[in-house]
């Protein structure tokens, strides 16, 4: 073995450097060295960033199981970038009384669980694919429980690390199937085997289970409100971006390098998901009042719209989903960010009464709210309007025609609820709204970062057309 | 650089100077600035249209340029007008001109009024000069969304409500619209968006055409008040504040007119000339029970609103009847209720300005109070009810004569039919002339009004203006549309 190899992997080696530094920094800093721990976690993660999008190298190693190419590379950025925001967004909370002596946890913690998502992309075998998925998954439990003294917040944690279990469990079982009728787990030998017999839809549907419960897709979507609702905000962020963005993605890698024999059953299967996601999801999003749970099941239902990109199975597919997860991220994240910064001000969780009024006191904060929300809606001229029209595209050219359709006729009912906040915030009387206040700077950072991608992203067209370069190489 | 890209790019720059506006003096002057800048650029974009067409030339679309923008996809950035958009683009900046004047005192948050009112005024303009299938989506939906927290926030009565309502059939209608979109595209197999030359290959599938082109023609069609997804329409009016309402009955319905004629029919002609018989008969129910309506109601908002759904019904009516007149009608009944349903709500926001009522029947003898006010309102409903002199009786003529030279039972049926919302119009604008305006004041309080101020004058007089040089002098319109009308008509009528 030629352990020089382990270098080609460079997003994999930033991320450990980065974690290693502050691992160290966070056993040898005391006093006053403390408080620069932030702006150094900051700033590695952006170096991380910067390292990962340099890379576009296309190669694989240790015989097949890992691969790399510039698409990947890009995903990994993304996925890098997403969670420097997470980390800007923790900033006032990771300087709270409870979470102060544990802040060098929540980046290790964090970073973990990155690095087990650039093992799901990579992964061209069943097994480290395994792993990665455990890997990103047991420690995002750790820090939804995170504020343990918080009843919430460890419930929510139990509520995520049992379902999560419960679905490696049934993926496992999946590939234990597959293994089975193929005789392999690497995913060039197994796709040679995939007829799409009984016993291999089987082996589908229970690795689809397993990954639809990481993307909260409906029928697997119970955990999500609950354990969104009960984790650090910053927390709960990273979880409906991140861990999502990286579960779809190799939801789509596997679909087409392994399953590409049997495309007619698993577009069925992932039909109906969408179906019921997108429907369920929006209807239940409109009873709710609490903003991070209504946020659970916007995402569910986000979800549902990325699938759609998924469903077609081709390569404009997959530029129409990461670019839609950019998106989706960037918007999200500011509306998480939005959340956070008003949940400090009124040291409770937000409902939907909580905004009223919120225009006439925080006037910019709301207007970052609308254009998040809108962009989530899908109104032009925001990004969320292009990616949601690409995936659209994509899954009618791949003639998926009256499921098209029903998305369309569900984006209106998605509207109705992200208007309840609009007017909350611009039209409803409040006799004692949120006081004027000034946000984090590093949430304002981030918060500006969100904003020029919201506005930006759609507009300038080389985003999308850089992805669409490297997305034909999958 | 192209003159048609100003359109887009002067409302981007207003809007970020609106930003920047500090105080509400800044505020005005960017407004006005950025108004009369449009206006001025629309005026010039006629007269040369008219000379350059006059000079010979004959393509379809003038002022013409393509910028490639998702290249993946074939979505390009193209732009280029003909008559009848060279025409709704002077209708739109005079709205929007007169519509700042309307506006001048609204209070509160008057900038960020302005604000959304500028970004939906950027949708409106770019989509008037796109031809790209996507461009013209994204502009159309640009235009929608200011409309809920216009009404939403600034709005009067049940504004919630309304402006909910309105936003939710209007993003409703827009996905159908985004089938038929897609459908065209994949349909036609063409390598591009660009509506003139998926028309110029003409070969989309009948059976596509079928089901895509009732979508498209909803899609627009709930825009256009058709029955019976008109029902937004007189909450949305109602509710909306002056300037709003101006805008949205002058301008936004017209998209609506506009897209069925551009995009529907243009695109999907075998499906329009089969189909059209469903959308003339709901047209013709539209037009009929428009006017019927507005006889039962009492709230001056809500008369003018179920008129205008009487009145947007007769622009599809006219469409669909595929004559060269007919059509020219159309379009020239865009313009004309464009023109006369702004002057119409304007001046009741003035009146409600000053009365707080909006009830026909505690209003009386408003001629002695604000003389100015009712002259207006007389000439705007003589307007209306299709006096000759004024651009309705224009329209009216040009529509119905259109549409009566169609040579057969149901066409000719449908018209007479049609033909008697005139009668009913008269009903309803004299009944209301009559109560409001005529008599003796009864309440006290309305004694003590005013007449109109400087800025309202302005506004009242600038319309009135435009109505009567309408009305008065329709031909060079005709020849700024001519051409245009006769292009898309071809590729209709096989």
């Amino acid at each position: 073995m030629n352990y020089i190899q382990f270098f080609d992997m460079r997003p994999e080696v930033a991320l450990l450097a980065v974690y290693l530094i502050l691992f160290m920094y966070d056993l040898v800093s005391a006093g006053r060295y403390r408080r620069l721990f932030h702006p150094l976690a900051c700033m590695l993660a952006t170096a991380m960033v910067a390292v990962t999008l340099s890379d576009r190298s296309t190669f694989t190693l240790f015989g097949g199981m890992y691969e790399s190419n510039a698409m990947i590379v890009f995903m990994k950025a993304v996925l890098a970038f997403g969670s420097l925001l997470a980390i800007l967004q923790a900033h006032k909370w990771l300087r709270s009384e409870h979470t102060f002596y544990k802040q060098g946890e929540f980046y290790i913690l964090l970073l973990s669980t990155l690095v087990g998502m650039y093992f799901m992309l990579s992964a061209r075998h069943f097994l480290l694919l395994f792993i990665g998925i455990e890997l990103a998954s047991l420690p995002l439990a750790c820090l939804v429980a995170f504020d343990k003294y918080r009843h919430n917040s460890a419930e929510a944690g139990i509520k995520y690390i049992l379902t999560s279990m419960f679905s490696s469990a049934m993926m496992l079982y999946g590939i234990s199937f597959l293994y089975g009728t193929t005789g392999s787990l690497y995913f060039t030998d197994m796709v040679q085997h995939i007829t799409g017999a009984p016993m291999q839809i089987f082996a589908f549907v229970m690795f689809f289970a397993g990954l639809g419960f990481k993307i909260s897709l409906v029928p697997f979507h119970l955990w999500t409100a609950d354990s969104y609702q009960g984790a650090p905000t910053t927390v709960t962020a990273y979880l409906s971006v991140i861990s999502k963005g990286a579960a779809v993605f190799t939801l789509f890698i596997v679909l087409i390098k392994v399953f590409a024999p049997m495309i007619e059953e698993w577009q069925t299967v992932i039909y109906i998901t969408i179906v019921a996601s997108i429907t369920i999801a929006n209807l239940m999003a409109i009873k709710q009042h609490f903003l991070k749970r209504f946020m659970a099941f916007s995402s569910i239902s986000q979800a549902g719209y990325i699938m759609l990109a998924v469903i077609g199975g081709q390569a404009d597919g997959m530029t129409a989903m990461v670019f839609y997860l950019v998106v989706y991220m960037v918007a999200n994240m500011a509306v998480f960010a939005v959340i956070e910064s008003i949940e400090w001000k009124i040291r409770g969780a937000v409902r939907r009464e909580t905004c009223n009024g919120l225009y006439r006191t925080n006037p910019k904060l709301t207007l970052v709210m609308t254009l998040a929300l809108f962009s989530l809606a899908g109104i032009p001229p925001f990004a969320g309007f292009f990616s949601k029209f690409f995936v659209f595209m994509s899954a009618f050219s791949a003639g998926f025609c009256v499921l098209v359709f029903i998305a369309l006729i569900n984006t209106v009912i998605s509207l109705y609820y992200y208007l309840l906040i609009v007017k909350a915030m611009y039209m409803m009387p409040n006799e004692e709204p949120v006081p004027a206040f000034k946000c984090d700077p590093y949430i304002r950072i981030e918060l500006i970062l969100c904003v020029a991608g919201i506005i930006l992203l759609g507009v300038c067209s080389f985003v999308y057309s850089g992805i669409d370069s490297i997305s034909f190489g999958m | 650089m192209n003159i048609l890209l100003l359109f887009v790019i002067i409302p981007a720059v207003m809007l970020l100077a609106l930003w920047g506006s500090r105080n509400l003096r800044q505020t005005r002057a960017v407004m006005v600035a950025g108004s009369t800048l449009l206006l001025a650029l629309s005026v010039y974009l006629t007269v040369d249209f008219i000379s350059m067409r006059s000079a010979g030339e004959s393509a379809p679309m003038l002022y013409t340029a393509s910028w490639s923008w998702y290249e993946p996809l074939n979505i390009c950035l193209s732009i280029g007008v003909d008559g009848i958009s060279v025409a709704m683009l002077l209708l739109s900046s005079i709205i929007v001109f007169t519509g700042t004047f309307a506006s001048w005192r609204l209070k509160p948050m008057t900038k960020e009024f302005f604000l959304w009112y500028t970004l939906l005024s950027a949708g409106v303009y770019g989509f008037f000069i796109s031809t790209d299938l996507f461009t013209m989506f994204m502009f159309y939906e640009t235009a929608l969304i200011p409309m809920y927290l216009l009404i939403g926030v600034w709005g009067s009565g049940r504004k919630e409500y309304s402006a909910m309502k309105l936003t939710l059939m209007l993003m409703g209608g827009s996905a159908f619209l985004l089938m038929g979109i897609l459908g065209i595209y994949f349909g036609s197999g063409a390598t591009t968006m660009d509506i003139n030359e998926i028309a110029a290959l003409n070969n989309i599938p009948a059976e596509m055409q079928y089901i895509f082109f009732p979508l498209t023609f909803i899609g627009f069609g709930v825009l256009g008040a058709l029955f019976p997804f008109h029902t937004w329409s007189p909450d949305g009016h109602a509710c909306a504040p002056t300037s709003v309402s101006m805008l949205h009955a002058g301008v936004l319905m017209k998209l609506g007119g506009y897209g069925c004629f551009r995009i529907a029919m243009y695109l999907l002609p075998q499906a329009a000339n089969d189909l059209a018989w469903i959308f003339i008969i709901l047209t013709t129910i539209s037009v009929v029970y428009g006017a019927l309506s507005a006889i039962s109601q009492t709230d001056l908002k809500y008369i003018n609103a179920y008129s205008s759904v009487s009145h947007c019904g007769l622009v599809l009516f006219a469409i669909l009847m595929m004559t060269r007149t007919a059509c020219t009608g159309a379009i020239l009944q865009m313009l004309s209720h464009g023109l006369m349903t702004a002057l119409f709500f304007a001046l009741i926001g003035m009146i409600y300005g000053r009365t707080h009522t909006r009830d026909i029947r505690q209003m009386r003898g408003l001629m002695k109070i604000m003389p100015f006010l009712a002259v207006g309102y007389v000439i705007a409903g003589l307007a209306n009810l299709g006096l000759p002199g004024f651009s309705g009786f224009i329209a009216e003529m040009t529509v119905f004569v259109g549409a009566f030279s169609v040579n057969d039972t149901f066409h000719r049926v449908v018209t007479v039919i049609a033909c008697t919302s005139i009668v009913i119009t008269a009903v309803y604008i004299l009944r209301v002339v009559g109560r409001i305006l005529y008599g003796e004041p009864e309440n006290e309080e309305h004694k003590k009004l005013t007449d109109a101020t400087w800025d309202e004058r302005f506004t009242v007089i600038c319309l009135v203006i435009c109505v009567a040089a309408l009305g008065i002098a329709p031909m060079w319109v005709s020849d700024l549309i001519g051409t245009g009308v006769g292009d898309v008509l071809s590729n209709i009528i096989e």
